[in-house]
């Protein structure tokens, strides 16, 4: 009776294996990535609440911050922020189909993960390529 | 009432709820689908809105002052932004919050973590709006 009150002794017990013990598979490495772009665009809307803010400072303000976002390292964050964008767009219409229940079995979510990558790849350098085209710069 | 259209509790506010507010179909996390159905909501709206913006950004990729600010000022550009901007931080935040309840368990930091994850939304989303609204109706 006395065991009552006493905090019931604990068992180490067995644990499920978790990410490190699987070999990356196409759809898992996919929603690690959705999640990564989720965090890097939550800290990118800093980028651009600086940039609007910028924009209704004054002509000043907004040379020095445009300067630095046309500088290479500039540039290639703007290609990420694209990038990460249109991933975690795909990522999330991939969601979307999956939740009315439809694309589960293999071979559709392969596809669908595939489609992720491949998409926002592509509709990144689209966006590059059509933004430099019109600038006359390609 | 569908449970959906209920404000959202926070993690906090739902444990002090009266149990009444608990009997309400909810479920154990005091919130039912809520928080899952905002997500899509703002999805969807993301969706289209950051698709129509991508083409104002290209614009104004490497443009001079004038134009962007002509640009922005246009009330079509302006609505746009404002929608994007409280669709978009209301995703990041319901999204930010799933990952801190994924990853930080000890209570107390946890229930810091998700108040700075309102702040850094709310301060975003306001001095976002306010640029936007200066740039609209600013000299």
């Amino acid at each position: 009776m006395a065991d009552a009150t006493q905090a019931p002794k604990r068992h180490p017990r067995p644990i499920s294996p978790h990410l490190s013990i699987y070999s990356p598979l196409v759809n898992m490495v996919m929603s690690i990535v959705h999640r990564l772009t989720g965090v890097a665009l939550y800290f990118g809307t800093l980028l651009l609440a600086w940039w609007l803010i910028a924009a209704a400072t004054g002509p000043a303000y907004f040379a020095f911050v445009n300067g630095l976002l046309t500088t290479l390292p500039g540039k290639l964050v703007l290609l990420g922020y694209t990038w990460a964008l249109m991933h975690h767009m795909l990522g999330g219409m991939r969601h979307l189909i999956w939740d009315t229940g439809r694309g589960f079995n293999i071979s559709t979510v392969n596809f669908l993960s595939w489609g992720t990558i491949i998409g926002s790849l592509g509709l990144t350098a689209a966006i590059w390529v059509g933004a430099l085209k019109m600038k006359g710069l390609l | 009432m569908n449970a959906i259209l209920r404000p959202t509790p926070s993690p906090t506010a739902a444990k002090i709820r009266t149990p009444l507010a608990r009997a309400r179909g909810l479920g154990s996390s005091k919130e039912g689908a809520t928080h899952f159905w905002r997500q899509r909501v703002t999805a969807v709206a993301n969706i289209v809105l950051a698709s129509l913006l991508t083409f104002v950004f290209v614009k104004l990729a490497g443009a001079d002052y004038a134009t962007v600010k002509a640009t922005l000022k246009n009330p079509l550009v302006s609505l746009l932004l404002l929608l994007f901007i409280a669709s978009g931080v209301i995703h990041m935040r319901l999204g930010m919050q799933t990952v801190i309840e994924d990853y930080v368990h000890a209570e107390g930091r946890k229930v810091a973590c998700l108040m700075l994850n309102t702040f850094f939304s709310v301060i975003v989303a306001l001095t976002s709006v306010w640029a936007v609204l200066k740039l609209s109706f600013g000299a």
